[in-house]
């Protein structure tokens, strides 16, 4: 059905909602499994989707909600106790309807076999003796609100409709006026509506509703809506049809007597205009007070009609934006040095202008392209709480700063790493509940998942307090493997023991699990976030736990760098590792061990002469008596890179070098300078290895 | 009389390096550029000469004088980029001029004579008499391998 087709999108979207509140709420539950009011949110959740799927005739997707209703109001009428085992097999089904759905958003039909599933929910549900009377959705719509009383009529009938509604009584059809309040926390209103046109017609005739079709199709209506409809049925019939529809809240079925349409008629129609248009005009605020409500009831629904100011726009949409921003970034550098040269007060105060101007777009081009690492993190805690059932081992998992916003190419790359850290955490991390009883730790095991920004950087942490690198053990490992020699593993510092854990083909797991320890793992992750231009430290005590701390550019594509000179060459260092920028006279140059130091702040700085690293071809020898250096660090190490001279600072666009040139020594790409020349990117991170 | 194979033809840009004419298959060919600012790329093979600004798109430059160990020369009037594309990668060759494009019948194609013996040949998939002009045919895959 082409209908169905239009709100196939919506309902795909809609229902990953629902399942991604549905595992939320479950885990909810879990920890307070006496909580009554969270299964009626859950089964709330659950007998939408079931609705919604049903409507959208995906029947074995229907059919298994349903079961999984079934238990779900077993335990709402307090019949079966709420376990983990129980709860292992609700998750199972959430697993295997987001199964589906996925399948119906990549085209497919929906369809899995689910006899497992489903002959395991039917267990549960006949374990316990059965509730006699299942509920209907009638009930289930009192439980969501309180009844509300038949709204005022609104419709208006001018003379074409009476005859009608004439003619159709005269041949033995009644009529009726029906008023239809949808839920208020119903997000696909016009969706609804026709599901209820669909059920009326199938039965008879609308002549007419309120507001006009035009404006229920176009959400412009609150949660009412009012219809006279022509039909055989009798109104418990139609009542019951129509509460069939999902999230309507209540239906309302009044026979339409001769009375009521003379007075819904002629002179009485200036005044209901008049009704109408205050209607109208006033409808926002009862919507208002609706909102409260529902935010009372029921805070997933808060949180979306929160989000509901938004438009979406296809990504593709957003890089084509980006790719011609980052072309005017090009051309402002272009423009400015122009003005430079130039030297027209007008022009440069123009130049100057456009260039602030253009700072604000690009916040704003940068920060549209940001979503929340939620969408990242929010399918961790079912990850741990299946693993850690698979382990035996017990396990809180504390999310912290999940609306901390990134770049979506970040967002993108980040998932698997931060997978496989977790589970890392969990498998090799967290001791099971005995080990951590002897050692005098609370059984229960945590890993906390942080997120936030500082700077031009976003780091997001994974702690455990679980049992800490094994030194020893790693160190032991790492020689065995000819990561590191026996000489060289003496002179270690703790720090660098923990960071061999990234080195490839590196595994401390005695037994091989499902979960990690392949040995394949952290060194894929270290090159994946290496490679997002962020970098991965770890920080471990034994006995105490484990803490991976990644950092991340907010942004891949612009950066702020200073440019430099060397010879006629332009080389930019990227802002963001520059501590400043120093002259310093020859003299104060010393020598240690063959290496080039200066003392700098009462700390001695190495000297890395970019000329030599670079093999750049000197016409003369340089021998000025001043030196420029640009004072950099990683991490907490510090180096002074010996320039010709400095240029300034310029936000560049980064480019990549292409799939010819790979793996180019202390360069991580490139930029386009405003004279049209390409400069190279300095990647500090190699230069100081 | 004219068999099918025979009426086979190939387009190729054909250019020069020192006194000998070479040509690539012009569906390999993205454009012929004039010279224009190479930024070096340091510690790299010295046959690439570094990167240009192709339009917005960074792209590397190989010299195939150096590639194919001729004798450098200063870059004249003449030179020419011509920028060649194959699978996933984009590289510039400098070459000494480029001349025209012509069409060449397949079967007109001899395997290179064994006798060349220089560094280029390596990199030459076959020979190509047209009148007394003798095109080499360049083996893009080779030219491009960075590990040869």
């Amino acid at each position: 059905m082409e209908m169905n087709q239009q709100y196939l999108d919506m309902f795909i979207e809609e229902s990953k909602e629902h399942l991604q509140n549905c595992s939320d709420l479950l885990l909810d539950l879990e920890k307070n499994p006496g909580d009554l009011s969270i299964v009626n949110e859950i089964f709330r959740s659950a007998h939408t989707l079931k609705g919604m799927a049903a409507t959208m005739g995906f029947e074995d997707l229907a059919d298994l909600t349903h079961k999984m209703e079934n238990v779900l109001d077993a335990i709402r009428n307090e019949k079966i106790t709420v376990d983990s085992n129980l709860l292992d097999v609700v998750f199972e089904s959430v697993d295997h309807l987001e199964a589906m759905i996925t399948d119906i958003a990549n085209g497919g039909d929906g369809k899995r076999d689910v006899s497992g599933i489903v002959s395991k929910l039917k267990d549960i549900e006949a374990g316990k003796s059965i509730p006699s009377s299942t509920p209907t959705e009638q009930e289930v719509a009192a439980d969501v609100a309180v009844e509300e009383t038949a709204p005022g009529r609104y419709l208006i009938y001018d003379e074409y409709d009476i005859t009608v509604l004439k003619q159709s009584k005269e041949q033995g059809f009644n009529t009726y006026e029906i008023s239809v309040s949808l839920r208020p926390d119903c997000l696909l209103k016009a969706a609804r509506v026709f599901m209820v046109f669909q059920v009326l017609e199938k039965s008879g005739e609308v002549i007419k509703s309120f507001p006009t079709v035009e404006k229920l199709e176009e959400e412009q209506f609150d949660q009412n809506f009012q219809v006279a409809f022509i039909t055989k049925d009798s109104p418990e019939e139609i009542k019951k049809k129509i509460s069939k529809v999902s999230e309507i809240e209540n239906v309302v079925v009044v026979p339409l007597t001769d009375a009521m349409v003379k007075e819904a008629s002629k002179e009485e129609i200036a005044s209901k205009e008049q009704q109408q248009k205050e209607l109208e005009k006033s409808s926002p605020v009862p919507k208002q007070e609706k909102k409260e409500v529902a935010a009372k009831k029921d805070s997933s629904a808060s949180k979306q009609i929160a989000h509901s100011k938004t438009i979406r726009v296809s990504i593709e949409r957003l890089d084509i934006l980006m790719n011609l921003f980052e072309e005017l970034v090009i051309d402002r550098g272009r423009l400015q040095s122009i003005a430079a040269d130039v030297k027209q007060s007008e022009l440069t105060e123009t130049v100057e202008r456009m260039s602030r101007t253009m700072g604000d777009l690009q916040n704003i081009v940068l920060t549209m392209r940001m979503i929340p690492i939620e969408t990242v993190f929010n399918r961790f805690p079912k990850m741990v709480r299946s693993l850690s059932r698979e382990l035996n081992k017990k396990i809180r998992l504390e999310i912290i700063g999940a609306e901390t916003e990134l770049d979506r190419t970040v967002i993108d790359e980040i998932g698997d790493p931060l997978v496989h850290l977790i589970r890392n955490s969990v498998d090799h991390g967290i001791e099971s509940p005995e080990a951590r009883r002897a050692k005098g730790k609370p059984e229960e095991g945590s890993v906390t998942l942080r997120a936030y920004h500082s700077g031009n950087y976003v780091f997001i942490e994974i702690e455990d307090d679980g049992a800490g690198i094994n030194k020893e053990k790693v160190l032991r490992k790492a020689i065995e493997r000819g990561i590191v020699s026996k000489e060289a593993a003496l002179t270690l510092t703790d720090k660098q023991i923990n960071e061999l854990i990234f080195e490839s083909g590196f595994s401390t797991a005695d037994k091989i699990t499902d979960v990690s320890g392949r040995g394949v793992g952290l060194d894929v992750v270290k090159t994946t976030i290496q490679s997002l231009g962020g970098s991965i430290s770890i920080e471990s005590q034994q006995d105490v736990g484990s803490k991976f701390s990644i950092q991340l550019p907010l942004t891949l594509s612009i950066i702020s760098v200073m440019l430099v000179e060397i010879e006629k060459e332009i080389y930019a260092i990227p802002l963001s590792s520059i501590i400043e920028t120093s002259i310093i006279k020859k003299s104060d140059i010393l020598n240690a061990h063959n290496q080039k130091v200066i003392d700098f702040r009462g700390k001695v700085v190495p000297l890395i002469y970019l000329d030599e690293v670079f093999e750049v071809p000197r016409s003369e020898a340089c021998d000025d008596e001043y030196q420029s250096v640009v004072i950099v660090r990683k991490g907490d190490k510090m180096a002074g890179l010996v320039v010709d001279s400095f240029i300034g600072q310029q936000e560049i666009v980064l480019k990549s070098l292409g799939n010819y040139l790979k793996n180019i020594f202390a360069i991580s790409g490139a930029t386009i300078l405003g004279n049209g020349q390409v400069a190279l990117i300095i990647d500090i991170n190699a230069l100081m290895k | 009389m004219v068999t099918a194979a025979e009426k086979e033809n190939i387009k190729v840009i054909v250019f020069q390096l020192m006194d000998k004419e070479y040509a690539i298959p012009v569906n390999h060919v993205q454009g012929i550029e004039k010279m224009m600012h190479i930024t070096r790329v340091p510690r790299t093979e010295k046959f690439v000469r570094g990167v240009i600004n192709l339009r917005g798109v960074v792209t590397p430059i190989v010299d195939l004088r150096e590639r194919f160990g001729l004798p450098p020369v200063e870059d004249t009037e003449s030179v020419r980029i011509i920028i060649v594309q194959l699978d996933d990668i984009e590289v510039g060759f400098v070459v000494d001029s480029a001349n025209d494009v012509i069409d060449i019948p397949v079967n007109s194609i001899e395997p290179q004579p064994e006798v060349v013996g220089v560094k280029e040949e390596a990199f030459i998939s076959g020979v190509s008499k047209i009148g007394n002009r003798l095109l080499i045919m360049l083996h893009l895959d080779k030219v491009l391998n960075l590990s040869e």
